[in-house]
């Protein structure tokens, strides 16, 4: 199989495969989800059976369902969070790159103060005083998220505006905007997406892990997350019900990263094979 | 018949038979050449880029640099085949018995070992001395080869040496195991001429004081001339002639060979263009200081340029022209002085600049190859000035980059293409036509053939003087190449740390009575004679 004219090794396949899968049950979620995710329609903790294949849950709700349920949530929510703080963390970035001394120096000693305090505590303080909408969460996890970003697009810019290129757009009299647009970004993009999938998977886990310890998505929505909170006290009891959330959250953040992996290896290829 | 094999072997320390070499598509860069060297002797090999000269020396050390590989024929160093033997092997005989110096030693140096201890790597990792025998005998060398304060200099790391200095330390690495050959390849192309002809000297002294069998790769026939002994001509991988240096100077028997003389020769002593222009200046400097934070790069120079008019800057590196440049279009704010356009003066910074000022001076640069975005087509790097200074409607850019495409010498469908896929001559061409697209009154050239081969670049040097002749447009030329300014330049200015040393009509700058700062740079060029090399150093003694 070849893709953009590069060879697409087998974890890379499968990995697109279950990233694909993913998505399908995200998007078309409500049209195949076999029972209302919200309703009560048995005893709680029933077996699995041949009209609920993962059985129900504590309160007899349907636990395919919610996991079909669940997964919009999670990655709807892992998206948003990592196309917004990839919007602030580039255009950041590649503005401290642009810029010149000063405003780089201002950016990136802020950006070095957010990234010095430890993610999950500040997530923890900020969510539990401003609340867990999920409006705040998105925000709140971006802002943190890009931080990262911007590290790294400032870096590439860097290197990028180095070139005669974006001196002789300069020279040309071209603004800022111009700048980043055209001259900087197409360039950086190869660097950018591996990393658009690496901070995929961690806004994922991220927000999982918060919703496990209870700040993040709250009831009566469910991510995967929060439903391994909601099972977690049937594995004392031998059951297998939180395994389904969790094997799921693993089972995407792997496919993730056989295509970043790919992604990265092209890439380094192709820059090192250059003249 | 035994005792003849051995003679032979004895006779010949390298003996390369019918070498192909191939890339992994199937095609042949080099194609049966074979060479033969005797020891202590020198053969140059001669060609542009692309002619295999440098895989040809890699192979005498079974080195197949990238993808390359050799593909047929034999490699016999002192009899012995190194196609046949293994990896092991290999390892053991580079650097032991065949040793190379690269072009680049500032690329070729690991930056964060002491200079001193890369070149005793190379007898300790072969276990040919003791640690205290190695560090002597690379004493001993930088003592031969002239490198000032030979006991500490090795203390130094690669970033704290001159660029001359770093390519003898490279030459002291080659020789630090006493090989039996070594492969030079272009080990002055990256120097300043001065510096070139010192360092030209001592490998020369260095290869006949120890014996040491050479082949010495270069593109200047008059920089092989002074070293080598016979001359090898390429051409596509192929040979196209061998014979004794003497000979293929004065009298060589096949046409191509017969027109790289004729070229290089024509290079000496090209005529000067002697109609001086009177017209106003359009672009002028007075008094101009340039600071990169505490070092002055560009001190109290004074110069201007004309419509119609070319003004070379020559100088070495580091003299500050490139600086000049900065400084003239305002990447580098001057912190005295005045730079006047049409007689009003502009802002020392760029961004204090409006749009037509920077439109009427361009700027094209030494490297075409990144200064033109890989991402962006022909048609929209070359529209973009036109939109952006003109206002043109979308079609009238479209009209006028295929005219610009015309003016420069390209098809008008190489507008849509990429430019990555373009040759370094016509990606300049590109970058020309960029420069065009503005219709300025001058046009800064930083070096703009240098990154060129001799014929690409004559065409692009005969391409500028074309668009100067029908636009009227004005040159600030800078270059380290005596050569082209003798060409193109109508005036001339001498650089030398940061300040003009010399500057007046070309002509005059070119004949007596020199500065002798410029008799140096002349008298530094090489000259198409056997003897020039022992000549000039026995007229500096």
């Amino acid at each position: 199989m070849k893709l953009f004219g590069h060879k697409v090794p087998f974890t890379a396949q499968l990995g697109m495969a279950i990233i694909l899968l993913n998505a399908c049950v995200a998007i078309f979620g409500p049209w195949i989800s076999p029972f209302d995710p919200t309703d009560m329609i048995g005893d709680s903790w029933a077996d699995a059976d041949v009209t609920h294949w993962m059985g129900l849950d504590n309160l007899g709700r349907d636990i395919l369902s919610r996991m079909i349920d669940g997964a919009r949530l999670s990655i709807g929510l892992a998206l948003m969070i990592t196309l917004l703080s990839f919007t602030i963390g580039i255009i950041t970035g590649f503005t401290a790159a642009v810029m010149g001394k000063r405003v780089d120096i201002i950016l990136s000693r802020i950006v070095d103060l957010l990234l010095s305090l430890p993610t999950l505590i500040f997530a923890f303080v900020v969510l539990s005083v401003l609340g867990t909408d999920i409006p705040v969460l998105v925000i709140t996890l971006a802002i943190l998220d890009s931080t990262r970003v911007f590290r790294l697009a400032r870096s590439v810019a860097v290197n990028i505006n180095a070139l005669d290129f974006v001196e002789a757009a300069r020279l040309r009299g071209e603004g800022l905007w111009w700048i980043i647009r055209k001259e900087i970004l197409p360039n950086a993009v190869p660097h950018l997406v591996a990393e658009f999938g690496l901070r995929f998977s961690f806004a994922f886990l991220f927000i999982a892990a918060l919703s496990f310890l209870g700040i993040g998505v709250q009831p009566p929505d469910a991510d995967w997350g929060s439903m391994v909170r909601d099972y977690r006290d049937m594995i004392s009891l031998e059951g297998i019900q939180p395994l389904y959330p969790a094997g799921a959250i693993a089972l995407l953040t792997i496919g993730i990263n056989f295509v970043v992996d790919w992604i990265l290896a092209v890439h380094s290829n192709s820059t090192t094979t250059e003249p | 018949m035994a005792t003849l094999d051995n003679s032979a072997q004895s006779e010949f320390i390298l003996k390369i038979d019918h070498l192909v070499v191939e890339v992994p598509t199937g095609a042949r860069i080099v194609n049966d050449v074979s060479l033969e060297l005797k020891r202590g002797e020198v053969l140059g090999l001669i060609g542009e880029s692309g002619a295999g000269k440098s895989t040809i020396g890699l192979a005498a050390l079974h080195y197949g640099r990238g993808a390359c590989r050799i593909a047929g024929g034999s490699i016999l160093l002192d009899g012995v085949d190194l196609r046949k033997l293994d990896a092991a092997s290999c390892r053991d005989i580079r650097g032991r018995r065949v040793a190379y110096i690269a072009q680049s030693a500032a690329a070729a140096f690991n930056p964060a070992i002491r200079i001193i201890d890369q070149v005793m790597e190379g007898p300790l990792w072969h276990g040919l001395m003791s640690e205290p025998e190695a560090r002597a005998w690379a004493l001993e060398l930088f003592r031969a080869l002239d490198l000032p304060n030979p006991d500490h200099f090795g203390d130094r790391y690669p970033h704290q040496v001159s660029g001359g200095q770093l390519q003898r330390a490279m030459a002291a690495m080659a020789m630090s195991c006493r090989p039996d050959i070594l492969v030079l390849d272009e080990p002055t192309t990256a120097l300043d001429v001065t510096t070139q002809i010192e360092v030209l000297a001592l490998l020369k002294k260095l290869i006949r004081d120890f014996n040491t069998a050479a082949l010495y790769i270069s593109h200047d026939l008059a920089v092989v001339a002074q070293v080598a002994d016979r001359i090898m001509v390429l051409r596509h991988g192929k040979m196209v002639e061998m014979g004794a240096t003497g000979q293929i100077l004065l009298d060589p028997s096949m046409e191509y060979t017969r027109a790289l003389v004729a070229e290089r020769k024509a290079a000496d002593k090209l005529s000067v263009i002697s109609t001086e222009r009177h017209d106003k200046p359009v672009l002028e400097a007075t008094g101009v200081t340039g600071i990169y934070g505490t070092f002055t790069a560009v001190k109290n120079v004074s110069i201007s340029v004309a419509r119609g008019e070319t003004v070379a800057v020559v100088g070495e590196s580091g003299s500050g022209k490139s600086s000049l440049a900065r400084l003239m279009v305002g990447l580098l704010p001057r912190t005295t002085g005045d730079v006047k356009l049409h007689g009003v003066t502009l802002a020392p910074a760029l961004k204090d600049r409006n749009r037509d000022i920077l439109r009427k001076v361009q700027l094209i640069y030494q490297q075409p190859d990144v200064a033109l975005n890989p991402h962006q087509t022909i048609g929209e790097i070359i529209g973009r000035p036109v939109a952006f200074y003109f206002n043109r409607t979308p079609a009238e850019v479209k009209a006028r980059v295929a005219e610009l495409l015309r003016l420069v010498g390209l098809p008008e469908d190489y507008a849509g293409r990429l430019s990555t896929a373009l040759s370094g001559g016509q990606k300049q061409r590109i970058c020309i036509a960029r420069a065009l697209a503005a219709e300025p009154d001058i046009i800064i050239c930083d070096e703009p053939t240098s990154a060129l081969d001799q014929l690409v670049a004559d065409e692009i040097l005969k391409l500028l003087k074309q668009l100067q002749d029908d636009l009227g447009v004005g040159y600030l030329f800078i270059t380290h190449d005596l050569g082209i300014v003798r060409r193109i330049a109508h005036r001339t200015a001498v650089m030398l740390k940061g300040e003009i040393v010399a500057q007046g009509p070309t002509a005059e700058i070119f004949a007596p009575p020199f500065h002798p700062y410029t008799e140096k740079l002349l008298s530094s060029v090489p000259e198409m004679r056997t003897d020039w090399l022992d000549e000039v150093l026995a007229k500096r003694a």
